[in-house]
This record gives C-alpha cells, sequence and structure tokens, in this order.
C-alpha cells in the first residue's frame, strides 16, 4: 500500500484508534491511562460541550430562527449532532426494494454528545440466543464476563437507575433515580393495573456529582450536550481526559481511508487518512490498531483495506464483514390524556429524558415473535419548540370546552388560543424498542460505482425486516392502546396497521446498528475472537459495536463501553506478554 | 437579535448594492466570496450561520402576501386580556423565515394565498387582505373547521391548517407565547418531584 504522495509519519504509536465515540473514547481512555501512547483519529472537528463555542444549552426556541426546526440538524437546531442522516459529499445508497438509514456525527465524541443516554445492560439470556431459541447466535461470553465491566463503567461514568432484582434487566451500580413526573405517575399507576411493569430509567446523567465533573441541574437538554458535565459523552468524559495524560495525540479532521497492513507479517501497521482541512493524504503508524468509527463505518474500513494478502477486505477471510447488519425495531404511539388538561404551570423539565420506562416482561415462548421489546415514554410541560402549534384541529374536539360545550375541530381567535393553553402538557408518547432477529441477508457492501468527496467508496446496503419484528410492532401497537385505555386517555391518529407495517420504523431508524463484524469461537463465520481482535490480524482490534453478534432489547452504548474496556485490558495484558 | 442584524449587515454590503460607497464596493471586490468575514456565533457550525445569514438577506413574501400573512396571523392569535397578538408577537418574521429555510413550504402557503384571494376576488370583488372584517371572517370559517367544511373547500381547509400550524408554532414559541404559555423551565434548578398540591389533587403518592 506505498502510494507515493502518502507522507510517512516518522513516529510509531503504541496504538492508532480510528473514532472517537463510545468505543473509541473508552480505549483511548484506558489505553493512554495505562501508559500506552495513543494516535486517536476522528473525522470531525473539535468539541467540548463547556467551551462557549460550542453551547446551546439553556438557549430559547427564538434564537434559533428556526425555533428549534431540525432544518440542518435532524433532532432539532440546538443538538449537539454535527452530520444527521445524510452528510454533504458523503453519500449512501440501498439496493432497491431496501432501505436502511444511517445517522452519523462528525465531531469529537461522535453520536454520544447528544444521544438518549439510556444505559442499559444486557441481560445473560441476551448473550445466549440460539442455545436458548434455535436462531440467531451466541455470543463466545457470557454475562459473568461482562458484569465486571458493567460495574467499571457504571462506576466510572455514572448512571442513575433503581434495584429491582430482574433477571433480564441486571441491576448496576446505580446513583439515585429522579422523582417520576405526574404523566410518568399515572402511566406507572396505568402499567400496573394491566401487569406492565414501569420502574425508574437507567441514564447515564449525574443525579449527583462524580470525579470532577459537575451535578445534574435538571434542565432536560441532554441532547445539547451538558457544560456541566454532568451526563455521559465521550467528549467529556473520555476522550478530553485522555488527551490530559499527554500521551493521546488527538488528530481532528483525519477521515480514514484504510488500514495499513505489512505484506510481509499481515499485521496492521497504521492507517492512512485524509486530512479533512488540506485534503491531503497523510499516514500515521502503529503495533496495535483499533477501529471505532461506528458499526457500519469500520466495515467500510476493513472492506476498503484491501491488499494482495488481503483480496476481500482486512479481516474477511470468512466473507461475514458487513453481514448480519441490525437495528433495533422501533414503533410509536401518541395520546391526549384529558385528566392532564389545565395543568398547574410548575417547572418539570427534569433530566433529559423519561425517568421511567418498562423493561420486556413477557415470555416471548407464549407469543408469536421470539424476542421482546422495551418501553419508552414521553411527555410533560416541555419547553414548546418549533412544531409546538400543528394538529390542533386533530386534539381541541375530542373534549368539551371551557364551557361544557362541545367544540367543533380546528377554529381560530380567542378560544383556540386558549386551547393551546389547556392542551399544554396532557400529551404522552409511548416507543417500543426491540431486539431483532440478526441475518445474513440482512448487510453493507462497497457499493462498486460510487465513492465519496475524499475518493474513498462509499457503502450500500440491503436490509429488509422480517417477520418476527412485525409481529413484534404489531404487539407494540397493542399494548400501548392498553396503556392508553387505562389511563383514561385518546390513543391520537390512526391505529398503525399492517398496510404499515404496525408502525415499524424503517430499518436504521434507531440508531442501534450492529453486528457487521461479529465475534464468535468460529472463525469460519465470525470476523474477531471474543476479545474483539481480528482472527485473522492478531494486533487488529474492533471496539465498536460492529463487535456484537446481538443486541437484546437494550440500548447498545452501555455494552460498547464494557466491551472496550475489556478489550482495551486484553490488549494491556497482550502487549505486556508480547503476543502483540 | 444583535446578532443576526450584524450578520445581515455583512451580507447586504457584500451583495453591492446601489449606492454604496465606492471605495469600500472596490474593496469588496478583491475579497474573495469565500472569506467573507462573518462571524460564528456560539453553538453554530460555519456552514449554518453562513445559511442562516443568507436566509435573512434574502426575502421571499412579496408585500401583499406577507400582508396578508400577518392579517391571518392576527384572526388565528388575536391579542386577549392575558397577551399580545400573533404580529405583536413577531410571527410573520417567523413565517417568511421558515418559506425560505423549509421550501417544501414555498408552495402551499404561496399557493395557499393565492387561492384565498381568488376565492375572495369571486365573492367580493376584493383580495383578501382589502376585505371588510366581516367578509375575511364569512371566509375564514368556512376553512377554519375541517368537520364541517364544504368539500369544495378542501384545499382551503388544508391551507388554513398549515397557516394555524405555523402562526402558534410562531406565537408560542416566541417569549410572549411562552410567558403566556406558563412554561417556567429552562433554568438551573433542583428537580424535587411533583409539588405536593399536584399530587394531592391527582390523588397519587411516591410512596406506592
Ligand atoms: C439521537 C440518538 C439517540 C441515541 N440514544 C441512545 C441511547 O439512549 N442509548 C444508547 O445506548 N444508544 C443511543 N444511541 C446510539 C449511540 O449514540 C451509539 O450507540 C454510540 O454513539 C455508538 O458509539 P460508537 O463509538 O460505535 O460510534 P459513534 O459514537 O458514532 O462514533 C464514531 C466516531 O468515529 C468517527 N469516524 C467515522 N468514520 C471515520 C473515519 N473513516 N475516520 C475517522 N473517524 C471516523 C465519527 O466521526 C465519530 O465521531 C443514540 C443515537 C442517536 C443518534
Ligand atoms: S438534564 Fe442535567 S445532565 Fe442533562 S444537560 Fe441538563 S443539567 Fe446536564
Amino acid at each position: 500500500m506505498d502510494v507515493p504522495q502518502i507522507k510517512k509519519a516518522a513516529k510509531v504509536y503504541d496504538v492508532v484508534i480510528v473514532g472517537s465515540g463510545a468505543g473509541g473514547g473508552m480505549a483511548a481512555y484506558q489505553l493512554s491511562k495505562a501508559g500506552a501512547t495513543v494516535a486517536l483519529l476522528e473525522a470531525g472537528g473539535y468539541f467540548d460541550p463547556a467551551d462557549p463555542k460550542y453551547i446551546n444549552q439553556l438557549k430559547w426556541p427564538y434564537e434559533s430562527p428556526r425555533r428549534g426546526a431540525g432544518t440542518t440538524r435532524a433532532f432539532g437546531d440546538f443538538d449537539a449532532a454535527w452530520g444527521g442522516w445524510e452528510i454533504e459529499g458523503e453519500p449512501y445508497s440501498a439496493v432497491k426494494g431496501t432501505e436502511f438509514h444511517w445517522f452519523r456525527s462528525r465531531m469529537l465524541g461522535g453520536r454520544t454528545n447528544h444521544w438518549g443516554r439510556i444505559s442499559l445492560r444486557m441481560g445473560p439470556d441476551d448473550f445466549k440466543r440460539r442455545s436458548l431459541t434455535g436462531i440467531g447466535e451466541d455470543w463466545p461470553l457470557g454475562y459473568e464476563d461482562f458484569a465486571p465491566y458493567y460495574d467499571k463503567v457504571d462506576d466510572l461514568i455514572g448512571v442513575f437507575g433503581s434495584k429491582e432484582g430482574l433477571r433480564d434487566a441486571p441491576d448496576g451500580r446505580f446513583l439515585p433515580p429522579p422523582k417520576m413526573r405526574l404523566h410518568e405517575m399515572m402511566i406507572k399507576k396505568a402499567g400496573k393495573s394491566i401487569g406492565v411493569p414501569v420502574i425508574p430509567s437507567r441514564l447515564s446523567i449525574l443525579t449527583k456529582p462524580i470525579h470532577d465533573r459537575g451535578g445534574c441541574f435538571y434542565c432536560s437538554q441532554c441532547g445539547r450536550a451538558c457544560q456541566a458535565y454532568a451526563d455521559f459523552s465521550s467528549s467529556s468524559v473520555l476522550c478530553i481526559p485522555a488527551v490530559k495524560t499527554g500521551r493521546v495525540t488527538l488528530i481532528n479532521g483525519a477521515m480514514c481511508r484504510e488500514v495499513l497492513t505489512d505484506a510481509k507479517t499481515g499485521l496492521a501497521n497504521g492507517v492512512s487518512y485524509v486530512d479533512v482541512p488540506t485534503m491531503t493524504e497523510q499516514s500515521v503508524m502503529g503495533k496495535v490498531v483499533v477501529l471505532a468509527a461506528s458499526t457500519c463505518e469500520t466495515a467500510r474500513l476493513l472492506l476498503n483495506s484491501k491488499s494482495a494478502r488481503f483480496a476481500n477486505g482486512l479481516a474477511n477471510s470468512s466473507g461475514v464483514v458487513g453481514k448480519y447488519l441490525n437495528d433495533s425495531t422501533g414503533a410509536s404511539r401518541g395520546a391526549f390524556i384529558p385528566a392532564l388538561m389545565d395543568r398547574k404551570r410548575y417547572n418539570e423539565d427534569g433530566v433529559g429524558g423519561a425517568h421511567v420506562y418498562s423493561p420486556w416482561w413477557l415470555d416471548n415462548k407464549k407469543l408469536d415473535f421470539p424476542r421482546g421489546y422495551h418501553i419508552e415514554y414521553g411527555g410533560g410541560m416541555g419547553m414548546p419548540m418549533y412544531g409546538f402549534g400543528f394538529g390542533m384541529e386533530g386534539r381541541n374536539s375530542l373534549v368539551p370546552g371551557r364551557d361544557g360545550k362541545p367544540k367543533e375541530a380546528g377554529g381560530y381567535g380567542a378560544s383556540l388560543k386558549d386551547d393551546f393553553r389547556r392542551f399544554y402538557g396532557a400529551n404522552i408518547g409511548m416507543a417500543g424498542r426491540g431486539e431483532p432477529v440478526p441475518l445474513e441477508s440482512n448487510y453493507c457492501e462497497i457499493d462498486p460505482n460510487t465513492v465519496d468527496k475524499y475518493g474513498i467508496p462509499t457503502l450500500r446496503f440491503n436490509y429488509k425486516w422480517a417477520d418476527a419484528e412485525i409481529k413484534q410492532a404489531k404487539h407494540m401497537q397493542d399494548t400501548f392502546e392498553e396503556i392508553i385505555h387505562a389511563m383514561g386517555g385518546i390513543p391520537l391518529g390512526k391505529k398503525p396497521g399492517p398496510e404499515s407495517n404496525y408502525g415499524l420504523e424503517a430499518p436504521g431508524k434507531i440508531i442501534h446498528e450492529i453486528g457487521t463484524a461479529r465475534m464468535g469461537n468460529d472463525p469460519k463465520n465470525s470476523v474477531l475472537n471474543k476479545y474483539s481482535q481480528a482472527h485473522d490480524v492478531k494486533n487488529l482490534f474492533i471496539v465498536d459495536a460492529a463487535a456484537f453478534p446481538s443486541q437484546g432489547d437494550k440500548n447498545v452504548t452501555w455494552t460498547i463501553l464494557a466491551n472496550s474496556w475489556r478489550t482495551s485490558d486484553y490488549i494491556i495484558d497482550q502487549v505486556k506478554q508480547k503476543n502483540i | 437579535m444583535k446578532r443576526r442584524d450584524s450578520l445581515k449587515a455583512i451580507t447586504l454590503s457584500s451583495l453591492g448594492f446601489a449606492g454604496m460607497n465606492p471605495q469600500i464596493a472596490a474593496a469588496e471586490s478583491i475579497t474573495p466570496p469565500d472569506v467573507k468575514p462573518l462571524k460564528v456565533p456560539g453553538g453554530r457550525q460555519k456552514f449554518e450561520a453562513e445559511r442562516d445569514a443568507k436566509l435573512n438577506a434574502d426575502k421571499f413574501f412579496t408585500p401583499h402576501e406577507l400582508k396578508t400573512v400577518t392579517i391571518l396571523g392576527d384572526i388565528i392569535i388575536p391579542a386577549d386580556a392575558k397577551s399580545g397578538s400573533a404580529s405583536q408577537a413577531g410571527t410573520p418574521a417567523f413565517i417568511e423565515f421558515m418559506m425560505k429555510d423549509q421550501p417544501q413550504w414555498q408552495t402551499p402557503i404561496r399557493g395557499g394565498l393565492r387561492w384565498l384571494d381568488n376565492v375572495c376576488m369571486k365573492r367580493f370583488d376584493k383580495k383578501f387582505a382589502d376585505c371588510l372584517k366581516a367578509q375575511q371572517i364569512e371566509i375564514i370559517d368556512e376553512i377554519a373547521y375541517p368537520g364541517k367544511a364544504k368539500p369544495e373547500m378542501s384545499q382551503g381547509v388544508a391551507f388554513f391548517n398549515s397557516m394555524r400550524g405555523l402562526v402558534a408554532t410562531g406565537f408560542f414559541t416566541s417569549q410572549m407565547g411562552i410567558k403566556d404559555l406558563g412554561y417556567v423551565g429552562n433554568t438551573p434548578n433542583q428537580w424535587e418531584g411533583v409539588p405536593a398540591d399536584v399530587l394531592k389533587q391527582y390523588n397519587l403518592s411516591y410512596d406506592e
């Protein structure tokens, strides 16, 4: 791979890490604390949630000319994501008749600057899907391997929650959870009456300050990233402290093109990258290469790292790279709760997320779909943002007016204005997040026809939901209506039916994509061993969710953090033993 | 607000309006367009700041359209005992901005305004903005209630639903509207749970 214009840097780092999100940030932190010299390459720019240059926290909607609309930022004008579903000059595609949506953030900390902070452990059964159900795949590891690392992540990063003793939702080392909001208490009560458990959420938000970070001051805006470092972002909690060790060279604007390998030994010896500000070709050399560019981007890097020795792409003798791509399922429903009309006003912002959720509570053996889901909730007297005023014509005839007389839907004038006051804070939302069954036929591959603006071949997706996921979504919709009715609420809009796969979101939309370089004991059908080390290249490691054979219904980030820490410990151990 | 004004000033001068000081014009002509000294406000990416500056410099609505939007806005959200009207809260400017920010609005809103003028021309021989208040309300009553509107008014209903949404959004996301609504958050605080009197009202308690 000796392209003449690539400048060979003289220095050889102990470790080169690609990507600074959850996986890369944790590896940079652990490896640098252990004494390794690290080059941390990040395609996006520098970001620090505490630097006024970047702060959107505590801004009002009228400080945005679009009142917070998601025109240039998918989750709103103040959201801390630089990137989105589409990035100019960095296309991706899908095979006809299939669909995949790919959310990317290009910045220090990646998507952890604005993620939902829902921090769940996988349960013991989640690691053993094939043995227990005959479909899907087992991990080459079990909960017992992860438990000590989940504990360490809890202590280092901080997560609140409650001890519940549930097998499928193992307890962690929790900070105290915030008290429920009013609508959450009503949801809990309704859940109890129909057998759906509603328990405190588990979010990586500091209800008590730990280490050098500030405590939460309850602005509900974690999506904008917290200037007090009171929530987990890889930028504030891992990358910036790692750089402070003095052993990490952070290179922003470094868009990696390929992993470089030594033609003789077949070992990885660095990466080539485009320096984005100057658009020049560069490289950086290292004794160990760790990929954490996120599930699909990591697969893309491997597949693009072709050489005579690795004609199929790097670490891909199995042909499994890119395959078994899977994202959580998602479906949702909203409701209007008449009992919440004309509410007394008080500040109920709370933390940036729901204070309660429902872990999976049923037995799939008794259902017509193989995997479970949990429910996330929304609602409350939030800050009005773009979109606030829409749809009143779908609500204001559902209950009588102030005078007790029936009201005609829609309208205008003083009585409409008053309706907005009356209906404020009276809506709730529910979203199911379920475990999919990973399939070989769902995959990403290199698009034969397209390159991005850096000249790097791009990804083409091939992804379709199967019956298992569609039936699960149907069950979600039935449950949502049950909860709504138990609350005395009125479901909004038409109940999604078969015409829309029961409201099942398109693949990728839930942003929990995993599986494109899965670990396993058999090198013929897996890419990595149980230490996330490539079967084919012993000094190449993958610490994002590409490594995961399955995901449970447990939003994947806490497991990425635990696995990256575990892999880092293994790298340190192997270096000490002179195996790599 | 000040910040936005200064952005506007920068782009206006660099558009080279007639009557500009020739020396400034000469200086500008040697400055390549992509190195405009644009200050990126906190929390924005550079491309966003540039885009906003450009959108603010552009105009979408004609004076007649803007006038109609303003009248419609104040019909939808009028002043009352508690707060001012849509136009007093700056809603027309917000709607103008959204037309440029999300161009998919342009055809339905511009077309809807024309549809409205056309209906008024047929019935009153005047455009909507020039009609008497009673005439305006007569038409609005026929498009403001989706459940009872006549089928031949369906396009007007769709237009008015959009206007209602835009106007109410603009109003309730303004300083005036937020105060009216009684949203009291967006400030550092200690969340202690639902106030006792509210728990009592709903017959709920934390110790269940
Ligand atoms: C709105 C939203 C809400 C979410 N909520 C939750 C939640 O509540 N709970 C949960 O568990 N998960 C949640 N997620 C998912 C979570 O953000 C991801 O699981 C997590 O960030 C993945 O970490 P990562 O390290 O694999 O990748 P990322 O965080 O995506 O980081 C990858 C980094 O690599 C960089 N990179 C990519 N390609 C290259 C390249 N070629 N060269 C150099 N650098 C590169 C990127 O710029 C990026 O900074 C959410 C995601 C979003 C978008
Ligand atoms: S809710 Fe708490 S942790 Fe989240 S951004 Fe606000 S203060 Fe920070």
